[in-house]
């Protein structure tokens, strides 16, 4: 582990991967700030840059600073204007904004910071620690296991992702496996679901998916309702005494200790991700906490403020668990760094560890770094970044469509790839609508490849789908992606028929 | 019908078109050699097909108008559509096929200049004096970022000046 440690050391700290994860963290933090857009548009937006860097290891470390950045972006304007960009970062708005509002801005971008650096470095901490041991349990799978892990993978995405409406996020799941299988299939070079149309050929791109299933409904929203790119009042540019008391800083260490590891924990589920970290921590925080404090919640209170903040960052590092050792990834971020990836040729799983090390102990030690770099260097800066937010929607969003349509344009050098990015951008706003999940959806386009390859060489190997119930281990993991997906809506089910009679509350 | 029972009802026509192809076309052309095989090109498609459409089926019977989608504070909500700026939206997607259709003939340059300023008279911006400089600095910009730096050939100027 040490030597894997020093090789990430050496590969992380080349001048080249330093000035990815500065320039990535500046960059995330500047578009993040942007209300609407989160880390996954942002990624997908910056996803051809870093293919085209070339190097695997730079690349991820750019998307990885840029993750990073985003997230404190998203916390930034949650504080200050109370827009927040991403689901993850609505908890740190409860108390966040109630701080700005009483005129502790910077103190409360202080301690965001400060409990996203703590929760950044002990989650790094323990991936450091998780990763190797699970990359080494997941050598010993076969393609029926690997088959059987990504099922369970996909259920329970549809499981967490659906807030209740299991049903609606194992569609998405669904259309999104379905939509890998246009093109060329697995083993045979055949063509498939193309429709006679030529640029299907190779199916459809992930980058365009990816766009437009998230950057352009974020800003189709922002024209339909201008109430959402609501910009500051002015008072963004007065942000003054960042410090922090001691005595404040005592009060918060126990909630950043706890958050860290629970956030983590939280993290390294598929499906769970940032979002449930951040809420659950804000809601454990708020029962462990004794009278006067537990009052304060809501209302400004810094306990309020460090949960979601350290617990979001912790279970964004944690998220890295599955992507690294087993090629899955947990949340819809992941899934655009999983391709990404897999664009340059790398292919994440168990294997990545002993053929590509120094992509693996890259990544780890240069998620510490932009940690750093955003406590360091993105702190002092945020009052003069605060000023993004003035810039005037009618100039904003015609500039948010621009990058969308040429992020999927110059990857591909077609045209026709803008118009299905249109298409399916439009379709994904009518999906978001009606509340379907769309990360499953990618989730599932991205595995989908995967889990067909592996499905074939298990079913070749054993001449048939018996492998499933051969293989012990293979008939437990399918046995538990179906509990995933039975238990939540029996207990739906059963919840919804013991309301039935008694009013719902507002 | 709610909205989720439309869109699921329109996923249950999807699944069918796609497992009659995987059922049917597919299967009919398959070379003979091929039949006794255990893992086809139209294996995984035939499974996916019959969950898609069960899956396609359980929303349309489990999410009637008393549990459809309320949304929340921040949401659109779909019903009062014609509170929001539909006209604009409708007009930008418009002006982004536009882009993508004109995008070769006219040259990087003049199509992303003409969107950008286009996009921010379609929000209602007027000061041309403001908006045409910023757009053609942008758009040079980012062509000598792309092509320049990134290395990626992106035709400038329109098909009559080469």
């Amino acid at each position: 582990m040490l030597e894997g440690l020093m090789l990430g050391l050496s590969t992380a700290f080349s001048l080249q991967n330093l000035l990815m994860v500065i320039g990535g963290c500046l960059i995330g933090t500047f578009i993040g700030m942007l209300p609407g857009l989160g880390p996954m548009s942002i990624i997908a937006i910056m996803i051809p840059v870093a293919i085209t860097l070339g190097d695997p290891s730079a690349a991820i470390i750019l998307l990885a600073g840029v993750y990073y950045g985003a997230i404190f972006g998203g916390s930034t304007s949650s504080i200050l204007i109370n827009a927040p960009g991403v689901a993850s970062t609505v908890a740190t708005s409860f108390d966040g904004y109630p701080m700005a509002r009483a005129g502790k801005a910077g103190k409360a971008l202080s301690i965001a910071a400060i409990s996203s650096f703590t929760g950044g470095t002990v989650g790094a901490i323990l991936l450091l620690m998780f990763a190797p041991a699970m990359a080494n349990v997941a050598l010993l799978f076969h393609s029926a296991e690997y088959f059987a892990l990504m099922v369970v993978g996909l259920s329970a995405i549809a499981a967490f992702a659906g807030s209740g409406q299991v049903s609606k996020a194992l569609m998405m799941t669904i259309l999104g496996l379905m939509m890998a299988t246009v093109g060329e299939s697995a083993l045979f070079s055949a063509a498939r679901f193309t429709g006679g149309i030529m640029d299907l050929q190779s199916g459809f791109s992930f980058i365009t998916l990816a766009m437009a299933l998230f950057a352009l409904p974020e800003a189709i929203y922002l024209v339909l309702d201008p109430n959402r790119s609501k910009s500051g009042d002015g008072d963004s540019g007065e942000i003054k005494d960042l410090g922090i008391t001691k005595s404040e800083a005592k009060s918060i260490a126990p909630v950043l200790a706890r958050q860290s590891v629970q956030g983590f924990l939280i993290g390294v589920m598929p499906g769970a991700g940032a979002t449930i970290a951040s809420f659950l921590g804000y809601a454990v925080e708020r029962n462990i906490a004794k009278g006067e404090e537990q009052a304060e919640f809501g209302k400004g209170s810094i306990k309020g403020l460090a949960a979601p903040e350290c617990a979001n960052n912790a279970a964004c590092t944690g998220s890295f668990v599955p992507l690294l050792t087993l090629g899955i990834p947990g949340s819809g971020t992941t899934a655009i760094l999983l391709g990404a990836l897999i664009a340059l040729n790398v292919t994440p799983g168990p294997r990545l560890m002993i053929d590509n090390p120094s992509i693996f102990w890259s990544v780890i030690v240069s998620m510490y770094i932009g940690n750093l770099v955003l406590l360091v260097l993105n702190l002092p800066l945020i009052p003069y970044i605060a000023k993004l937010l003035a810039i005037p929607r009618n100039y904003l969003i015609p500039f948010i469509l621009f990058f969308t349509l040429m992020g999927s344009y110059i990857g591909q050098n077609n045209a026709t790839e803008l118009l299905i990015l249109v298409g399916m951008g439009v379709c994904a706003t009518v999906l978001r609508f009606a509340n379907f999940p769309l990360p499953p959806l990618l989730i599932g386009f991205i595995l989908g490849r995967m889990l067909e390859d592996n499905f074939a060489r298990a079913t070749n190997l054993t001449d048939g789908v018996g492998f499933m119930v051969e293989r012990p281990m293979t008939l437990v993991l399918l046995i538990v992606a179906a509990a995933l997906i039975i238990i939540p809506s029996a207990r739906a089910k059963l919840a919804m028929r013991k309301s039935k009679g008694t009013s719902i509350p507002d | 019908m709610t909205l989720d029972r439309s869109i699921a009802f329109i996923f249950l026509v999807l699944c069918i078109v796609y497992s009659y192809t995987a059922f049917v076309s597919m299967e009919a052309s398959l070379l003979p050699f091929e039949r006794n095989m255990s893992f086809l090109p139209n294996t995984m498609p035939k499974w996916l097909g019959i969950l898609g459409a069960i899956s396609a089926l359980v929303v349309i019977f489990t999410t009637g108008p008393e549990n459809a989608h309320q949304p929340g504070e921040g949401d659109i909500d779909f019903r009062r559509l014609g509170d929001y700026k539909i006209g604009q939206a409708l007009m930008l997607i418009g002006a982004m096929i536009a882009y993508a259709l004109l995008l070769r003939s006219f040259g990087f340059i003049a199509s992303t200049a003409l969107f950008l300023i286009g996009g921010s008279v379609i929000l209602g911006e007027r000061k041309w004096q403001v908006m045409i400089p910023v757009s053609l600095f942008a758009t040079f910009f980012i062509w000598y970022l792309v092509q320049e730096v990134l290395g990626i050939f992106l035709r400038p100027w329109p098909f009559f000046l080469g």
